[in-house]
């Protein structure tokens, strides 16, 4: 890069961020109209970019910089007050700026833009308060061009049109009513013209903006200071050492370790700080789109922002950019009503939208919350079934938390729920995507007509994490503990432990029952034979709502580590999420739970669904369940695997008959027994005198045995595809016992029944 | 050296030559990916000729040798059973991969050139470092 380049980088890059700040500071000027200081940082940003503008014979750019500068100065000598018309005007000349701007980061030149009506607006504007006041002297008409008269700037892309196609996922009850509808959509195309030079060309230049600055840091002269100290420290350290070594003396070489072990630890430190930025870096943004947002969907709202402070990455702070903006948007559009239906529901004309975050304990925390509509769950549910994301059953008897989540679903919309404001392609599951991608978490919690909050739980760096090593073979392997719920021994006489059901492992884990998988098998090596009791050490892991048991040949530590990552010659092989050094100078690689978890077959009917050639896009299943199948006649029955206490295997000689009910002696009481084969019609029952197969599970004190022929796997199904069976010959598959808060009915069992024809 | 055969790497090509390091083996990687080695703090992976090349394969031995290639996507380990010395050849010595080499090694040659004592295999760097497709 020369050095005329490195300028107008520089330029670019300062241009950009004062144009942010300038933002920021034109929203509290809506508030505070006639503020000296305000405005006098105002015109100075923009002057500042007049004067370099026209240095790099950015004449465009500059003119119009000129155009705002007028009126500005206006402003400052209290000849005018600024009103929402200036403001806008204004405004739209910093998008336009910022359009610009990224046009000559491309192109170099600025020629390709005609900002004459926008010039014009300003230059009327000013005319018109200087008219009624006495005309002032500092106002020229700087550049009248042309007589073509734009109301406003016309960004070059076709904003209107990407608004209109873009599809959008979430909803709530602005659906419901149609005159709602229509309201906002005729708010929404008087104020088309605001909203296109507004809100488009901001987002357009806003985000090459950032790929300016992107590659690069600003860091706090003391800390870089501190950090050059350290490493002057580290020098001396390492000097000791090499001087105890030569010397052999042992004292000298301790402490000069000891040291080394100090000073890492504080270098270490503070290179992260370098990397970590403030949250307010992605949503000083915030203010400025509530406003316009706000005006195209006519609402009123206030933005109340609290924690800008909080450091984060600068990957993760780029991860999660998008799906805060759209999290925003949502809550503005969707979340919060109208302001006559606000004040007929008792509620202040003006919505709240807050903003939050904070640290805790190695997570940053931060809350989207809205005191609007919340979320329609009905609708939902009824959206869900019309959309095909789960079974109608299934989703009846969700509870409410898991219906809210089911927004994330991919697929889940309907067409009346297309916005002008929100859809912008990106969808809620994008939005968890996003934010799963940097190992963090969304959940939402959501009262009817109280408000919707959006909690998003993200770690604070991604280079450095704490991770388990467990040994597998003879070589050892890291698991993220974002992912792990616990560490066990478990074998005989242990609280949990492994229950053996037809060759199938299971982890009694205190009252669940968990799938099991050997990492051993995932990672192609002979597995352990898992009977009941075995004495195996095992690391639960939790994946997308699935939980599930990791056996190990042994837990060995835990240790922080450095991510590095994956050589490309390693990619594609899905178990794997990154290498470390470990400590002992050996490399070993980072096992990715969620590889883990599809490598063992958990997550059989995606990965089924991955190798499908065609175009469509993978499901992402957020409320996949673990069925245990068991085998019924020639039936497959999926019994979800939660409902399950444990499986036993019980002896003809404990079977009794009477009056037409079947019980059998269970661990000092009575079970009764229910026979599936009579629920699915299925040819007859186990002959009296065999050994039964039986499930059992507890309710409200009572034990009842759910008697199958044989338990074949653990399977999981996704309520968006009703039911996925493994094996081809299986001709018919049935569920039963849909979750209700996680208590069945017995006597409703049978009537859920539900047969489907596979094949 | 793998084998009997004698292979040639332009010199420029070849960041340093390690003797037998600690091997990370990776499950499930395709065979001529022997595993993974820690050079200075840098992971850097390991292969092995002989499966890319058509090669019949030997356990690996403490007698191999890592030999460091540049390559785009960062520092690639080769394991060989031996380096033997540098020599100067000029580009007019260096003649087309005879027809007779078929696949897979005639990919990975650049060209072969004649030496007092038999052929030297001209090794084709890009070629034999790039990353098998998904």
């Amino acid at each position: 890069m020369n050095e005329a380049d490195q300028l107008l980088d520089d330029f670019l890059v300062e241009s950009f961020e004062s144009l942010d700040q300038i933002d920021l500071e034109m929203m509290d000027l809506e508030v505070e109209s006639d503020s000296p200081d305000l405005l006098d940082s105002i015109f100075r940003g923009i002057h500042t970019i007049k004067g370099t503008a026209s240095f790099f014979d950015l004449f465009q750019l500059s003119n119009l910089a000129h155009s705002a500068e007028n009126l500005l100065s206006l402003m400052r000598s209290g000849h005018i007050k600024a009103d929402s018309q200036i403001i806008d005007a204004l405004l739209a000349s910093l998008d336009a700026m910022r359009l610009m701007l990224d046009t000559v980061s491309q192109t170099g030149t600025d020629t390709s833009f005609d900002q004459t009506g926008l010039i014009n607006r300003l230059a009327r504007l000013a005319h018109s308060a200087s008219d009624s006041a006495d005309r002032h002297d500092g106002i020229e008409p700087y550049d009248e061009l042309s007589a073509n008269h734009h109301p406003v700037a016309e960004p070059p892309l076709d904003s209107h049109e990407s608004v209109e196609s873009s599809l959008f996922l979430f909803e709530d009850d602005d659906v419901d009513d149609p005159a709602s509808a229509a309201g906002m959509d005729d708010a929404h195309s008087g104020d088309d013209g605001r909203l296109d030079d507004g809100a488009e060309p901001k987002k357009a230049g806003r985000k090459s903006g950032q790929d300016v600055s992107d590659g690069r840091v600003r860091v706090d002269v003391g800390l870089l200071d501190r950090l050059m100290n350290l490493v002057g420290e580290l020098v001396l350290a390492r000097n000791q050492l090499l001087q105890g070594q030569k010397d052999s003396d042992q004292h000298i070489s301790q402490i000069a370790s000891q040291q080394l072990n100090l000073i890492t630890a504080e270098l270490q430190e503070g290179v992260m700080k370098t990397r970590m930025q403030p949250i307010s870096r992605v949503w000083a943004k915030v203010p400025r789109s509530v406003r316009d947002l706000a005006i195209a969907c006519d609402k009123k709202v206030r933005v109340e922002i609290a924690g800008g402070n909080t450091e984060l990455d600068r990957t993760i702070l780029e991860a999660i950019k998008d799906p805060l903006t759209h999290l925003v948007r949502n809550a503005i559009d969707h979340g919060i009503e109208r302001p006559e239906q606000r004040v007929e529901q008792g509620k202040p004309e003006t919505g709240l939208l807050e903003v939050r975050a904070f640290d805790d304990g190695g997570h940053v925390i931060i809350e989207i919350s809205d005191d609007g509509a919340g979320l329609d769950l009905r609708q939902i549910r009824e959206a869900a079934v019309a959309c095909g994301v789960g079974v109608p059953e299934a989703i009846a008897t969700m509870a409410d938390e898991e219906v809210a989540n089911l927004i994330f679903a991919p697929g889940l919309s309907t067409a009346n729920t297309v916005s002008n404001v929100s859809g912008r392609g990106v969808g809620m599951d994008v939005v968890r995507a996003n934010i799963e991608s940097v190992g963090g978490g969304i959940n939402i919690t959501t009262t009817r007509g109280v408000g919707t909050t959006f909690t998003i739980r993200i770690p604070l760096t991604l280079a450095i994490i704490p991770t388990l090593i467990v040994r597998c073979g003879d070589e050892p392997y890291l698991i993220s503990q974002v992912s792990l719920v616990e560490v066990l021994h478990v074998g005989r006489g242990t609280d949990s432990e492994i229950e053996s059901a037809g060759g199938i492992p299971l982890l009694r884990l205190r009252d669940t029952l968990l799938p099991v998988v050997q990492l051993r098998e995932v990672l192609g090596l002979e597995p352990a034979e898992l009977n009941t009791g075995a004495n195996v050490d095992i690391a639960v892991l939790q994946i997308d709502r699935v939980t599930f048991g990791l056996v190990v040949d042994q837990i060995v530590d835990t240790e922080e580590i450095v991510v590095k990552p994956l050589s490309p010659h390693l990619n594609n092989l899905g178990v794997f999420s990154g290498t470390t050094i470990l400590g002992d100078g050996r490399v070993a690689l980072i096992l990715d739970a969620a590889g883990v978890a599809r490598g063992s077959g958990l997550f059989r009917h995606k990965q089924r669904e991955q190798r499908v050639p065609t175009a469509r896009p993978t499901r992402r299943g957020g409320d996949a369940e673990t069925v245990l199948g068991c085998m019924v006649g020639s039936t497959l029955i999926g019994v979800p695997l939660v409902l399950i206490s444990r499986i036993e295997r019980l002896p003809a000689t404990v079977i009794e008959h009477t009056m037409g009910e079947h019980v059998a002696l269970y661990r000092d009481g009575v079970m009764r027994l229910c026979y599936l084969s009579d629920m699915v019609g299925s040819s007859g029952r186990p002959e009296p005198e065999v050994d039964l197969t039986v499930l059992v599970y507890e309710q409200d004190g009572e034990v009842y045995g759910l008697v199958v022929d044989e338990v074949v796997d653990s399977l999981e199904i996704d309520p968006a595809n009703g039911l996925s069976v493994g094996d081809q010959t299986l001709r018919v598959a049935a569920t039963i016992g849909r979750r209700e808060s996680d208590r069945i009915k017995i006597d409703e069992l049978v009537a859920s029944t539900r047969s489907v024809v596979s094949r | 050296m793998i084998n009997d055969y004698v292979f040639g790497v332009a010199a420029t090509e070849v960041q340093e030559v390690l003797g037998h390091q600690r091997l990370t083996r990776v499950p499930l990687a395709p065979n001529h990916i022997v595993g993974l080695i820690n050079l200075r703090g840098q992971v850097v992976v390991a292969l092995d000729l002989r499966g890319r090349l058509g090669l019949p394969g030997r356990e690996s031995n403490p007698t191999m040798v890592n030999m460091v290639l540049r390559t785009d996507n960062g520092p690639i380990a080769v394991m060989v059973d031996q380096v033997g010395d540098v020599m100067n050849i000029s580009d007019d010595e260096i003649g087309p991969v005879p027809v007779t080499f078929g696949p897979p090694m005639d990919k990975l040659l650049d060209g072969v050139c004649q030496l007092d004592h038999g052929l030297l295999l001209m090794l084709n760097v890009p070629e034999i470092t790039r990353p098998a497709l998904p």
